[in-house]
């Protein structure tokens, strides 16, 4: 059965969490006990009525203030096809775990509630769904019910999104327009009595149906190494095997190769996993190859087939979403992790901050604070072996982590 | 192969090579539980034809089911693993926990000491867990590298951003990360594993006949490490559905003796893994709590 990953995005209180339960809901994907639980919780919050975000709202202080903090992530199936839902929270200060639950969707939901319309966190949120190149999106109009179900009111916001849209230079996803209330279940799973004037899909028949290209690149072969194994046993004596996730492309048996930084070549000898040699290895596939020849390789080199090798820099452009509360040092130093590389690297250089909402860029600003988009130049003090995010998802992408702190301060995608 | 299968096995060899590269003293926290036995065969896979290189860590409640302990050292000896037992018994010899009293004693929660102790003798910088984000609503908020503080505490509101693929396992000293590969494995997706790689699991996972009696709509297995309340005790045949401390795992009626006779029944069930879990019944937040205190 083929499987969704999708996320929810919205401002808060827009009715994500209770979208997402009333999809499980509406589709008998709940047990018993979890249904009783909400129904408990529900009655000593005296409420007439099932709270169904209460069945994401995992921490305690998600439940006591009534908001989403942090991703949840609920796994759900019907007959068509499997379901991984990030629920993600609206808040702008909590931006990067929305970022967090997004980043590995195949199709976002972007809720507005229809008496606010298009607001801030729409903007914002659409902005990081093109930054990650989603590639579909579905605007929910939800709660309906509460602006009685007007046809007028959904096209004046679909109108007024798609003005925003327009703003964009480049675009990279399919956008959907549906009308739905989450409280009542109108367009969720069952297509309700309320809005005849709609005629497109309710929200789970799109879900079910919609092709969405697995996200890999199937041309440039790259082969991050992440590990080396070295049995020290009698029986595999001279074994050296690079083990690691194929992160685009493919490699056969046979193929001649190039490591990086090393640029030394080979052919591959093996493809070995536990359940017996491979003659190919395809992207997402995790597995250990054996080469010809003793060539040096580590952790953090990069096998590509010969003559067609990835960009070698050692200074590029990127797009950052900064994710700490300690803003940016102009200049400072930071670690950068691309895929199984961690190297020294210098913020050379903010070339804008982006508005979200405007588009407009600020090129005065240097200092990058909590959730700000920009577009940034960095230099490391190696060189990576990647290519573009556009190009290469997997090899495109990377993340910043501080020194100190040790945390994830931003995550970036290479131009 | 079933391509989801493949997907989540793919996936979660992925992160087992993470930890293996990024820290310098791992372990797999075993439970004798199914997820923690998918957890070691997706190990075996990961590092073929090495072994993997770290050892098992069992926290030994001394209540637990005969038969996962005369399956661990099975296991281990298959494998050809190093196995370290912390025992809860040692930490409450030691006083540095009590014995809980009344009609619903557990040593479950005495257990999150007894690991805490273990990571620190050991100095164990990664964790690596069975949990699964489907099991529960506080887990479903998880990270696949999880950051605990000194104490071995959980901050849900501090979480790293996990982005993409990449897992950063960078701390700071006295720091540790627990670790879960198979996050977004659901309980089915375990059983359907367990039948595609026809692995082997302890007996109490079948159908047998046992000694139970009811408490609160639950079956439990009638044994010395309960304290009961003039209960009727019965004989009938169960089979258990998740695996932990005798004193707060429930049974369910069943005469599965097979898996797919367990997929069958899982499938059709009305109540979630953990609904069989006392533990969690207490409150709420039960799990939460136990996690923030340093609980798997
Ligand atoms: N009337 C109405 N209320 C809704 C609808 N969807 C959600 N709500 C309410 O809006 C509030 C916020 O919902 P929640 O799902 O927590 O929003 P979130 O912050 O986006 O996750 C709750 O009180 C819900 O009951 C809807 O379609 N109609
Ligand atoms: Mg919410």
């Amino acid at each position: 059965m083929e499987l969704l990953k999708f996320s929810t995005a919205g401002s808060v209180d827009d009715g994500k969490s209770t979208l997402i339960g009333r999809l499980l809901y509406d589709t008998n994907s709940l047990t018993t006990d979890q249904i009783q639980a909400v129904e408990a919780a529900s009655k000593r919050k005296g409420f007439d009525y099932l709270d169904l975000s209460l069945l994401t709202d995992g921490l305690s202080a998600e439940r006591e203030q009534g908001i989403t903090i942090d991703v949840a992530h609920i796994y759900f199936n019907t007959d068509k096809r499997k379901f991984i839902i990030a629920d993600t929270p609206g808040h702008v200060e909590y931006t990067r775990n929305m970022v967090t639950g997004s980043s590995n969707s195949q199709l976002s939901i972007i809720l507005i509630d229809a008496r606010k319309g298009v607001i801030e966190q729409t903007h914002r949120h659409f902005f990081i769904a093109n930054l990650l190149q989603i590639p579909e999106v579905i605007v929910c109009v939800n709660k309906m019910d509460l602006v009685d179900y007007s046809e007028d009111t959904f096209n004046n916001i679909r109108i007024e999104f798609e003005e925003f849209v327009r703003g964009f230079d480049r675009l990279h996803q399919n956008l959907t327009f549906i009308p739905a209330s989450s409280l009542k279940g109108d367009n969720i799973v069952n297509k309700g009595e309320s809005m005849d004037w709609y005629n497109g899909p309710t929200l789970l028949e799109y879900l079910e149906n919609v092709q969405v290209n697995q996200d890999v690149n199937i041309t440039d072969a790259r082969f991050p190494v992440q590990y080396v194994i070295r049995p020290q046993s009698e029986e595999y004596h001279d074994y050296r095997g690079y083990a690691g996730n194929v992160a685009s492309g493919k490699f056969n048996v046979g193929d001649e190769v190039v490591a990086f930084p090393s640029g030394l070549t080979s052919k591959i000898k093996q493809i070995t996993t536990f359940d017996g040699n491979l003659e190919t290895a395809e992207a997402k596939q995790s597995v250990t190859l054996l080469l010809e020849d003793e060539i040096d390789i580590t952790r953090g080199n990069l096998i590509a087939k010969a003559g067609n090798g990835p960009r070698v820099e050692k200074e590029f452009t990127a797009q950052l979403c900064w994710m700490d509360t300690t803003a940016s040092i102009p200049g400072g130093k930071y670690i950068i992790q691309h895929s199984n590389n961690r190297v020294k690297a210098m913020l050379k250089d903010v070339e804008f901050i982006v508005n979200t909402s405007t588009l407009e860029k600020d090129t005065e600003r240097k200092q990058l604070k909590l959730n700000d988009i920009a577009q940034v130049q960095i230099k490391t003090a190696q060189p990576l072996f990647f290519d573009s995010y556009e190009q290469n998802k997997v090899n495109g992408s990377f993340i910043i982590i501080d020194e100190g702190t040790k945390s994830t301060v931003a995550a970036g995608v290479i131009l | 192969m079933n391509n989801h299968l493949k997907t989540l096995e793919e996936e979660s060899i992925y992160i087992l090579r993470e930890v293996a590269a990024q820290f310098e003293r791992p372990a797999l926290l075993f439970s004798g539980g199914k997820d923690s036995i998918t957890l070691v065969h997706l190990a075996r896979k990961a590092f073929f034809p090495a072994k993997f290189p770290f050892p098992l860590v069992h926290i030994d409640t001394g209540h637990n089911f005969e038969e996962t302990i005369v399956f661990r050292d099975w296991l281990v000896n298959k494998v050809g693993a190093q196995l370290i037992v912390g025992s809860v018994q040692d930490s409450i010899d030691q006083k540095k926990v009590a014995e809980e009293t009344g009609k619903y004693a557990s040593r479950n929660a005495l257990q999150t000491v007894t690991l805490l102790d273990t990571i620190e003798r050991n100095k164990f910088d990664a964790c690596i867990g069975g949990a699964r984000r489907d099991e529960e609503k506080a887990r479903a908020k998880e990270r696949i590298f999880s950051v605990r503080d000194d104490f071995g505490q959980w901050d849900p509101k501090r979480q790293r951003p996990e982005i993409w693929h990449h897992l950063n396992g960078m701390i700071n000293f006295g720091e540790n990360v627990r670790v879960f590969p198979i996050s977004n494995w659901t309980e089915l997706d375990v059983w359907s594993y367990i039948k595609q790689e026809n692995m082997d699991l302890p007996s109490i996972y079948f159908t047998h006949k046992r000694n139970v009696f009811e408490r609160d709509g639950l079956i439990f297995p009638a044994s010395p490490y309960i304290n009961m309340d003039g209960e009727d005790i019965f004989e009938t045949d169960v089979r258990f559905r998740t695996v932990g401390d005798m004193s707060c795992t429930a049974a369910v009626l069943s005469t599965a003796d097979n898996v797919d006779d367990i997929i069958t029944e899982i499938k059709a069930s009305t109540i979630s893994e953990r609904g069989a879990r006392f533990d969690d019944k207490r409150s709420e937040a039960a799990m939460e709590k136990r996690k923030l205190a340093g609980y798997f």
